[in-house]
């Protein structure tokens, strides 16, 4: 891809990101964490925050922030992910690989669910 | 862990727990000179010369020095395992550079794998830092520096669903011009 094409496309892509914005005024964002230490990768961490991405991608949703962290001492629990929606508690989510990522996205990022069978209670 | 590329993230993930505000990998296959070596730099805080020589030591490493954790050892046993070799360049208050490298052509030598994920990953997941990601094989090459993007978008966030979208294209078109079935 020429790079300075690329970088007119990605104008596009953030004045359009931007436009959505106003039009949705959506207030506050959600959080979404993905533990990306050695035990993490180990268990299958980096699919899972594929799967996430994925999901924000083709379901289009918006003001979704994700992050990645480091080992949080719960490796036995790996792939762990983290949920904090606008407001809320943070909540978190334990052996999750990128089908219960798609189901969190879903249920309780969407949804404000809790998936619970796979909830860590710290 | 099954491929070159999760060590990378792997490896990574220690730069940002260091402090790094920048990290710079390079992924560089030489097919006539039969080597693959992987360098990630970063300008976090460093380590002592005492802390150099043990964080490949998974036997001497003592936790409450410094969590360095198993990644380090696993990395330089695979390397070791196929004629190659990882050493670590540090210094306190500078930053440390790792350089692995591979026998290409050896058996026993991880795929590279998945590279597009480790780095849309990284460069999503921490977005805090400023990534410039390098892959080349022989005279082809793909450089991905993130600040122009993050200048470009500003306030708009890395994971917004089109901007995700268009980081994805970016880096495997990238990476994919270079990776011909060479893996």
């Amino acid at each position: 891809m020429n790079a300075i094409k690329s970088l007119d496309d990605l104008k596009n892509v953030r004045d359009a990101a931007l436009a959505k914005r106003k039009i949705s005024e959506n207030s506050g964002s959600t959080q979404v964490i993905v533990g990306m230490g050695t035990c993490g990768i180990a268990a299958g961490a980096r699919e899972t925050m594929k799967s996430v991405l994925d999901y924000i991608e083709a379901n289009n949703i918006e003001n979704v922030v994700v992050t990645q962290t480091g080992c949080i001492g719960l490796c036995e629990q790996e792939p762990i992910m983290q949920v904090v929606l606008s407001g809320k508690e943070k909540v978190t989510y334990g052996k999750v690989n990128p089908d219960v990522a798609k189901k969190i996205m879903k249920e309780h990022v969407g949804s404000g669910n809790l998936v619970q069978d796979h909830v860590i209670t710290l | 862990m099954k491929e070159l590329s999760l060590h990378i993230l792997d490896i990574a993930e220690n730069s940002v727990n260091a402090g790094a505000s920048k990290v710079e990998i390079t992924v560089l296959e030489n097919i006539n000179k039969d080597i693959l070596t992987i360098t990630i730099k970063d300008n976090g805080k460093g380590m002592d010369a005492e802390t150099v020589k043990r964080v490949t030591d998974p036997f001497i490493t003592s936790r409450t020095t410094r969590k360095v954790g198993l990644g380090l050892p696993f990395l330089k046993a695979a390397a070791e395992a196929c004629q190659g070799s990882l050493s670590i360049h540090s210094q306190l208050g500078v930053g440390t550079q790792i350089e692995v490298n591979f026998q290409r052509s050896h058996i026993d030598r991880m795929p590279l794998g998945d590279l597009q994920t480790t780095f849309l990953n990284l460069l999503i997941g921490y977005p805090q830092v400023h990534w410039i990601f390098n892959y080349q094989v022989d005279e082809k090459s793909f450089t991905l520096d993130d600040q122009p993007i993050k200048e470009i978008l500003a306030d708009v966030a890395l994971s917004d669903p089109s901007v995700i979208n268009y980081l994805k294209k970016v880096i495997s078109e990238g990476v994919s011009n270079i990776n011909q079935d060479n893996n």
